[in-house]
This record gives C-alpha cells, sequence and structure tokens, in this order.
C-alpha cells in the first residue's frame, strides 16, 4: 500500500535576480509527520516555508498537497499562475506562524484568530468567536482573550499566532523559527504548544535552531546549506551522527 | 571636605534604615509657576488687544456674523470645500493606488500627475481650469483622431463652481495621493504576508488589516490638507466666485470696515477649523484602537468572557 504524501515539493528553484536561493529543493512530508528544517543563516529556510505558502513564486520545480500542483496549472505546452482566488483556496491549506508574529495591532487577540474564519470561511461572527475563545484557551491564553497584541508579551503573541493559524483548519503548519524573537524564559511556553499539537498529531513543517526541541519532536530533521538540502533523516541520525562534514560543524556552533 | 561624608548621605537625612517609607512627591519647581504667570500675562494682553480694544469694532462684527451675505458666502465656502475634499480624497485614492500598482505606465503617469500639480500654485491652477475654454474650446469623449462620442463646448461646462471644484481637488488630489502612498508605506511589510496567510484578498487586506493602521497614521497630514482646503477656498475669488472672504472683501470696499469685517471671516474660518479638528481627534480615537495606552482587566475564566462584548 502506497500512501500518497501530503506535501512533497520536487526540485524546487527560486532565484532572486542571479542569486539561487533555492536550488532543486525535493522534500517529502506524510500526514501526521513533524519535519523540523535546521541550517545556517542565509540557507534558504524562511525562502523555502514562503514559496510552499506562495508568499514567493517558484523559479521551478514544483509544491504538490495532496496531488494537487500549488500556485500553477497546466496551459498546453507550459504552466501558468492560477488565477488568485484559487491561490487563496490553496493557501488556507497551510497555517503560517511567522518569527515576529504579524498580529493585527489594531484587533484583540479574538479579533485576531476569528477574522480569517469569518471573512474567508465565512463563519458566523458569534461562531467565529467562539472558536477563537477555545483556541485561546487550548494556548493557554482563557485570560487574555481581549487584549490588543500591543497589551501580550512575546509568548503570548505568538501563541495567539499560532492559535489563528489553526483558526484556519490548516492541512500543515509552518513555523519560521517561531522562538527566535523570544527572550529565553518565553521560549519554553511557545515550544510546548507546539509540542502538544506535535502530539495531537498536526503535520508541520519548523524551521527552527532549537535543536534540542527538534531532536524531542521531529520525525524528521533537514538541514540545508546554500539552498540544497544537504542532510535528512531522523533526528538521531542526523544530530548525533550527522554524515558530512559541515553538518557536524553547524551542529557543534549551534548547541554551544 | 572629608569623603566620608560623600559616602555617607545617610547621615544628611537620617536613619538609612527608614528612607524606604519615606514618600515620593515631586517638588513643584520655579519653571512651574513661572510658566502659570507667562499664561496669566499673556491671557490679560489679548483680552485687552482683543475684547477692550475699540478699534476692533466687535458691534460691527456682531452685526455682520450673521448677516444673510456673510451666511450665504460662509454655504458657498463649505459647499465647495466639502465638494472638493470628497472629489480630491477619492482622487487622491486611484491617484495613490496607480502610483503603487504593477503597471509601469499607470505609474509614470500617476507620478507626472502629481509632479505638475505640485509644481503649480493653487492659484494658478484654479485659473487654468476656468479660462480652460481658451485652450479647448470642446470637451469630448472619444479615441484620439476618430469621431467623439460625446462633445460639448468647454464655456457650457466649466462654471465658477466647477472651475473651483476641479481646481481645488485635483491640488488635494496631488497632495492626499503622496499622503496615502506614504501611509502604505508605513505599514509594516508582515502585516501583508499575516493577510495573505490567511487568505484574505486584497480588498479584505485593505478594509480588515492595513486600512485602519493606514488611517491611524494619516489622519493628522489628511487633517492639515482639509483644514488648507477651507482657506484655499479663498483662492477662487480671482475667478468671481463669491465665497466667504470674497463676500466679506466686497462688503468692506463699500463699508471701509476692513478690520471686522476681515474678523468675521477669521472667526467663521476658526468655527470650520475646529469642526476639522474635532472630526481628526475623533478619528485618531477611533483608530488609535490597540495602540492608545489602556488598562485591560484579566478576565477570570474563559466562559465568562466568552459572553463579554468590548465597548469602545
Ligand atoms: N527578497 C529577496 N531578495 C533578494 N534576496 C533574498 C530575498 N529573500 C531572501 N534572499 C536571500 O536568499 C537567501 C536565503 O534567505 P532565507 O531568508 O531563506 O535564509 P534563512 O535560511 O531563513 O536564514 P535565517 O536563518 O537567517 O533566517 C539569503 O542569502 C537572502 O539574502
Ligand atoms: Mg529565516
Amino acid at each position: 500500500m502506497t500512501e500518497q504524501p501530503l506535501l512533497r515539493l520536487r526540485d524546487v528553484e527560486k532565484r532572486f535576480g542571479d542569486f539561487v536561493a533555492l536550488d532543486g529543493v525535493s522534500l517529502t512530508l506524510r500526514a501526521g509527520t513533524v519535519t523540523c528544517l535546521v541550517g545556517p543563516s542565509g540557507s534558504g529556510k524562511s525562502t523555502l516555508l514562503r514559496t510552499v505558502n506562495l508568499l514567493e513564486r517558484l523559479d521551478g520545480g514544483a509544491v504538490y498537497l495532496r496531488g494537487e500542483m500549488l500556485g500553477f496549472t497546466r496551459s498546453g505546452d507550459h504552466r501558468r499562475p492560477v488565477p488568485k482566488k484559487v491561490a487563496r483556496r490553496q493557501v488556507v491549506n497551510f497555517g503560517m506562524v511567522f518569527q515576529s508574529f504579524n498580529l493585527i495591532p489594531q484587533l484583540t487577540a479574538t479579533e485576531n484568530v476569528a477574522l480569517g474564519p469569518v471573512e474567508v470561511l465565512r463563519v458566523g461572527r458569534s461562531e467565529a468567536r467562539h472558536q477563537a475563545h477555545e483556541l485561546l484557551t487550548r494556548v493557554g491564553l482563557a485570560d487574555r482573550v481581549d487584549h490588543y497584541p500591543a497589551e501580550l508579551s512575546g509568548g503570548q503573541q505568538q501563541r495567539v499566532a499560532i492559535a489563528r493559524a489553526l483558526a484556519m483548519k490548516p492541512s500543515v503548519l509552518l513555523f519560521d523559527e517561531p522562538t527566535s524573537a523570544l527572550d529565553a524564559e518565553l521560549v519554553a511556553e511557545v515550544l510546548a504548544v507546539i509540542k502538544e499539537l506535535a502530539e495531537e498529531g498536526f503535520t508541520m513543517l519548523i524551521v527552527t535552531h532549537e535543536l534540542a526541541f527538534a531532536r524531542d519532536i521531529a520525525d524528521e530533521v533537514v538541514m540545508m546549506e546554500d539552498g540544497r538540502i544537504i542532510e535528512s533523516g531522523p533526528p538521531q541520525d542526523i544530530l548525533l551522527n550527522p554524515t558530512t562534514e559541515r553538518a557536524r560543524r553547524f551542529f557543534a556552533s549551534v548547541s554551544h | 571636605m572629608s569623603t566620608h561624608e560623600t559616602l555617607e548621605p545617610s547621615a544628611a537625612t537620617g536613619d538609612e534604615t527608614a528612607l524606604h517609607t519615606l514618600p515620593i512627591r515631586d517638588p513643584k519647581r520655579l519653571a512651574h509657576w513661572l510658566s502659570y504667570a507667562v499664561g496669566a500675562v499673556v491671557l490679560v494682553l489679548a483680552f485687552r488687544f482683543v475684547v477692550l480694544n475699540p478699534h476692533w469694532d466687535w458691534p460691527t462684527i456682531g452685526s455682520w456674523l450673521f448677516s444673510r451675505r456673510v451666511v450665504s458666502g460662509l454655504l458657498n465656502t463649505i459647499l465647495i470645500t466639502v465638494v472638493s475634499t470628497a472629489a480630491g480624497l477619492v482622487l487622491g485614492l486611484v491617484v495613490a493606488a496607480l502610483r503603487l500598482s504593477g503597471f509601469a505606465v499607470l505609474r509614470a503617469m500617476a507620478a507626472v500627475y502629481v509632479w505638475i500639480i505640485r509644481a503649480t500654485p493653487g492659484l494658478v491652477l484654479i485659473l487654468f481650469v476656468y479660462f480652460l475654454a481658451a485652450l479647448m474650446p470642446t470637451l469630448s469623449l472619444g479615441l484620439p483622431f476618430a469621431d467623439p462620442f460625446f462633445e460639448v463646448p468647454t464655456n457650457q461646462v466649466i462654471s465658477q463652481f466647477s472651475a473651483a471644484v476641479i481646481g481645488l481637488s485635483a491640488y488635494l488630489g496631488a497632495y492626499s495621493a503622496e499622503i496615502f502612498r506614504g501611509g502604505v508605506l508605513s505599514v509594516h511589510q508582515g502585516q501583508f504576508e499575516a493577510s495573505h496567510s490567511l487568505g484574505l484578498s486584497a480588498w479584505q487586506t485593505y478594509t480588515k488589516v492595513v486600512g485602519p493602521q493606514i488611517i491611524r497614521v494619516i489622519t493628522p497630514s489628511l487633517a492639515n490638507e482639509v483644514v488648507t482646503m477651507f482657506k484655499n477656498t479663498s483662492l477662487v475669488s480671482v475667478i468671481g466666485y463669491v465665497e466667504l472672504l470674497t463676500t466679506v472683501q466686497l462688503v468692506y470696499s463699500q463699508n471701509f470696515k476692513t478690520i471686522p469685517m476681515l474678523t468675521v471671516a477669521v472667526i467663521w474660518y476658526l468655527v470650520l477649523t475646529s469642526l476639522a479638528m474635532l472630526g481628526q481627534s475623533r478619528l485618531e480615537k477611533r483608530f488609535g484602537r490597540g495602540f492608545n495606552r489602556r488598562v485591560v482587566k484579566s478576565a477570570v475564566s474563559a466562559d465568562t468572557v466568552g459572553q463579554e462584548e468590548r465597548h469602545d
């Protein structure tokens, strides 16, 4: 029995002018698995996530979600971008959590979480608020539902952002260094929420520098350098016995 | 002088173990009292200059303030301001959208428009529009070098009123376009990315997410432009349109009460500007949501919070 992968990247290429940010990246995510993406700064981790989420348009290769090519459609002997409406429908399959939270400052925590469901999924206002409260409770913010982002700590803001991503009922959660903007003591509360989601079976692609965390929750760790994947496999193999000298040096540098 | 003393200031203030119990008070400084004195002096001088000064001729001002002529001039000023402001802001939105669009030709056209209008004094602009017939005897709608679908003599379209409105709204269109564009540029890129990730359309992104943030930052500059508009309406006196300032000028050319009549106009401009500023502060309050400081009471449990609505 061959199981269709949930998300599949095939030879994804992304250039910024002459600079090759993604150089033929292939990656497969099975449903219910957690993949951690590691690698030095500038290696293309964010670009990869942004390409999957259609924030960047790829220049070659393709991303498939449940077999459907994202962002493009076939037109005779070439591909062309899908209409915006289709792209928006595809994007909603991903819940993106940004390094800098990107909460909407004029909306309360509840309103931030309910915005997508109300505007995009056409959920009724009171139903959306109710769901938002449930999600905020789930990330430990039951007592902060009416706070504005500016009235929340960084860790609390990031948990609101996670609740906001969950509210769209995505198939895949994308995290781009979700704890890098946080003070050390706030990192744990955010990682705890992500770990809980992993245990509940969410499919996740997480860019992180927290190697201990990656070892703890990842089914697969993928290491990138210069726009390419240079190592991938189960965390104990990759993190403890990296095959390439480059990976060994990278892990040595991050874990201190 | 011994170093011993400076090392132990508590020796001068008493027992150091009790210091932490003393209440904290800000001293009233001399400058504080002086500021009151300055304020009082200015107030007295202003009162003497404005109210007690017989040359100001308050009875004349009082008799003209609500006179039919002045009020009708005032209404014309308000009419022109409201129509030109509305048209100018819409134009500004369109021009800003063009300047930020993905089409180089449209961006260039919008940039040239802004460039020319900014370079042209408002007075000249109004005169140009009013004397448009000299440049373009007929106005027509159609493609170049083809028979127009629609044609009228320019003089039928350009009245004093329409010339005033076209000139002033073209003016506000260019200036407000720059303000709108600056507002869009001030929004953090992450806001657009978050909206994209939620699957919001461009329209939803602008109305629900970035629009309110843009309004918040552009309100002061935009209010400035609107207040300027009240006074710019006086420019249209050059084409003989009778608004507030033209009205009082006509009156004092007959009764020679120049200062009282100008004061009548200034009083009305003060009233109009106050109204605009009131609108501004309401907008700032409304769109300061999430930015202005406030104290939130943390709710005790999630289910009590669920029923609560926000009031502000
Ligand atoms: N919009 C852009 N224009 C030009 N170059 C870009 C752009 N975005 C990213 N890059 C380049 O692509 C490369 C990969 O960037 P990316 O942000 O994906 O790195 P990263 O692996 O996420 O690094 P970090 O760990 O520092 O976040 C970098 O060299 C970066 O300078
Ligand atoms: Mg990055």
